[in-house]
């Protein structure tokens, strides 16, 4: 059984999966953000592969892409950085980030080395299902990697299904047509996901874009199996000097005391 | 169901092996709609008598195809240039905003939003949304909007809202992203109008068609004036190559035309500042097609460097991806300061100040053997009052 599956079997309410961009702040941040994550009471994980372009992305996830990219990550670094993660982590992680650089480095090469070194799925927002379907998916499946698409409020019923029949691990819902960072409104966003609860889906559904704090998580999560954070922790992390301890505070700020 | 050919992509707006429509969910129902409505709408009778009224009385087509005597006789041939700088706001860009913006309508959008390098664009599309009365938001890179002062002007005088694209390199790729994002973030009442052959598909293909108005004219014109309705050669300068697709379009299922797309090299195609896709570009997928892209190892596009805003892209349209990947064109570059050389000799031999983009096309024609039995035609696709300020740099050395 795949981590995530064995994560959702578990747990089918309030799943956090925090977003961070690999390589940030700094070039080797990420194993402890990712136990930080793991220890403070995160679900999964998704890490994102910075891009010079990227379009579903509002201005605090590109400009820490930038950063990373200067810091020196790039694919080939983070999977060899990725390495000793089975060591000493358990946790779900899934791998974020666009077409471009996956293809330059290779998509079956990169699905291999991903696989090998326990990532557990990959979301690729600019990934045609027409693409998927004829040339990705079967090399995905090969190497046992989930593959997330995304859903919006502008998506047809049918699309919709026809997304999740493609999907395995989750299905990425989309909170707003917006890029990731904007405000939420709330009637619209709760009329979407208890839309999407009604169609019961194969996979379970993780909100995200817009979802920043306890109050965002809660709305997020009342029809949904849970919510993807991401700018609002990275925006934590900017100013950080200990990211274990802004990872700490963060994730209670969310999650309130437990 | 579209015949895949030179000229038109296959239902999945593929060229060859580039196209495609690699976008975000969060855009697919705009451009799903915009696929599945295009054709229709602009093969209908009362759509095209619209855009052909407007490409008459207010752009002023057909240009002209005008014989440059001099220039001919010192390459030894037969040059003919196709007068795009003498469409109103001064260059081919307005072709393909007329047809979008009445498109638009017919979608029911109310609000446009455009990306713009030069500015030829922008304008191009502040000035269709003025005179249709829609709202109009254009995308511009902060370097871009420095060194194309003239152009902003022109754009907030028209009406629109000219918005600072402050990530990245800052220049035309930069505001496409822009452009992209407010799109998503405005999902059912706006359309975007891309400028060049380039974005997801249907876009490469309804910018050509909309600009092969240009090709269609020379084949006319060139018949009445010669006879004879094949040039041997067609020149156009290249950055996403909207201008080359519509002076292409026509003749590219007629392989005695030999097509000639010139690249801008920048400092040189050996130097790391230059915008010559073809010679420096891999195949990789930005602003939503597959086509040939410059940039690192990693994936990460590169900044390209032209002295023309216009040429100043990283990327090419997927069509001419695949015109050069196939051998159907001839992909040549031209440096700066060749471009900057052509423009003062073709200003002084023909009494035609050209855009620094065109300059480019004028550039290639020191690379080509000439034969007094060719007949070359040259996209003159834009004027150079836009580029006095770089002009004036060199008058004044």
């Amino acid at each position: 059984m795949t981590r995530l599956k064995k994560l959702f079997d578990a747990k089918s309410s309030k799943v956090l999966n925090v977003y961070c961009t690999a390589g940030y702040p700094t070039l080797d941040s990420t194993l402890s953000i990712i136990a930080a994550l793991e220890n403070n009471g995160a679900d999964l994980v998704e890490i994102g592969m910075p891009y010079s372009d990227p379009l579903a992305d509002g201005p605090v996830i590109q400009e820490s892409g930038a950063k990373a990219i200067e810091n020196g990550m790039s694919i080939e670094v983070l999977l060899e950085q990725l390495k000793s993660l089975r060591a000493t982590s358990n946790i779900p992680v899934v791998l974020m980030g666009y077409m471009n650089p996956v293809l330059q480095f290779g998509f079956e090469k990169f699905c291999a080395a991903a696989a090998s070194v326990g990532v557990d799925g990959l979301i690729l927002p600019d990934m045609p299902a027409y693409e998927f379907e004829t040339k990705y998916g079967a090399i995905l499946k090969k190497h046992q990697l989930d593959f997330i698409f995304l859903v919006t409020p502008e998506t047809p019923t049918d699309r919709i299904q026809y997304l999740d029949s493609l999907s395995s691990g989750f299905l990425y819902a989309v909170s707003a047509s917006a890029t990731t960072g904007s405000a939420l409104n709330f009637d619209a966003v709760d009329a979407f996901l208890q839309k999407l609860k009604q169609l019961q889906l194969n996979n379970p559904i993780l909100v995200g874009f817009g979802v920043k704090d306890a109050a965002s998580f809660e709305l997020a999560t009342r029809h949904t199996a849970g919510a993807i954070i991401g700018s609002a922790y990275i925006r934590a992390l900017e100013n950080s000097t200990d990211v274990t301890d802004t990872t700490a505070q963060f994730l209670s700020s969310i999650m309130g005391k437990s | 169901m579209m015949q895949q050919t030179f000229t038109n992509p296959n239902e999945h707006g593929y060229y060859g092996d580039f196209g495609g429509a690699f976008i975000p969910e969060m855009l697919f129902a705009n451009v799903a709609q915009l696929k599945s409505q295009y054709l229709q709408i602009m093969d209908d009778k009362d759509f095209k008598q619209e855009v052909n009224d407007l490409l008459h009385h207010y752009v002023g087509r057909p240009t002209p195809l005008f014989l440059a005597k001099r220039l001919s006789a010192q390459y030894g041939t037969t040059i003919y240039l196709k007068r795009e700088d003498l469409c109103h706001t001064g260059a081919h860009k307005i072709n393909n905003t007329i047809g979008q913006i009445i498109l638009a309508q017919k979608l029911g959008k109310t609000r446009i939003i455009a990306e713009t390098g030069a500015g030829q664009h922008g304008v191009a599309t502040a000035t269709v949304c003025a005179l249709k009365g829609m709202e109009c938001i254009v995308y511009m890179g902060e370097k871009d909007i420095e060194r194309q002062a003239p152009n902003v002007a022109r754009m907030r005088m028209l009406g629109a809202t000219v918005v600072p694209a402050t990530s990245g390199s800052k220049t035309l790729k930069d505001a496409t992203n822009e452009a992209i994002r407010d799109w998503i973030n405005n999902p059912t009442d706006t359309h975007y109008i891309i400028g060049s052959v380039v974005g997801p598909h249907p876009y490469p293909d309804m910018v050509a068609r909309f600009q092969s108005v240009i090709s269609a004219e020379i084949r006319k014109q060139l018949l009445a004036q010669t006879g004879t309705e094949l040039p041997t050669h067609v020149i156009a300068c290249v950055g996403g190559g909207s201008n080359a697709a519509g002076a292409f379009y026509h003749f590219l299922e007629e392989p005695s035309v030999q097509i000639v797309a010139v690249e801008a090299a920048g400092h040189g195609v050996q130097t790391s500042m230059s915008a010559a896709t073809t010679q420096l570009g891999t195949p990789g997928i930005l602003h939503g097609s597959k086509s040939l892209l410059m940039q690192t190892p990693d994936g990460q596009v590169v900044e390209p460097h032209s002295i023309s805003a216009g040429l100043d892209y990283p990327g090419i349209g997927p069509m001419h991806a695949n015109l050069y990947t196939s051998g159907r064109g001839l992909f040549l570059s031209a440096t700066d300061d060749e471009a900057m050389d052509a423009a003062f000799h073709v200003s002084k031999t023909e009494g035609i100040i050209p855009a620094l983009e065109t300059a480019h096309a004028f550039a290639a024609l020191d690379q080509i053997k000439w034969k007094p039995t060719d007949t070359v035609v040259i996209c003159l696709s834009g004027r150079g009052d836009k580029d006095l300020s770089t002009y004036m740099q060199k008058l004044d050395s």
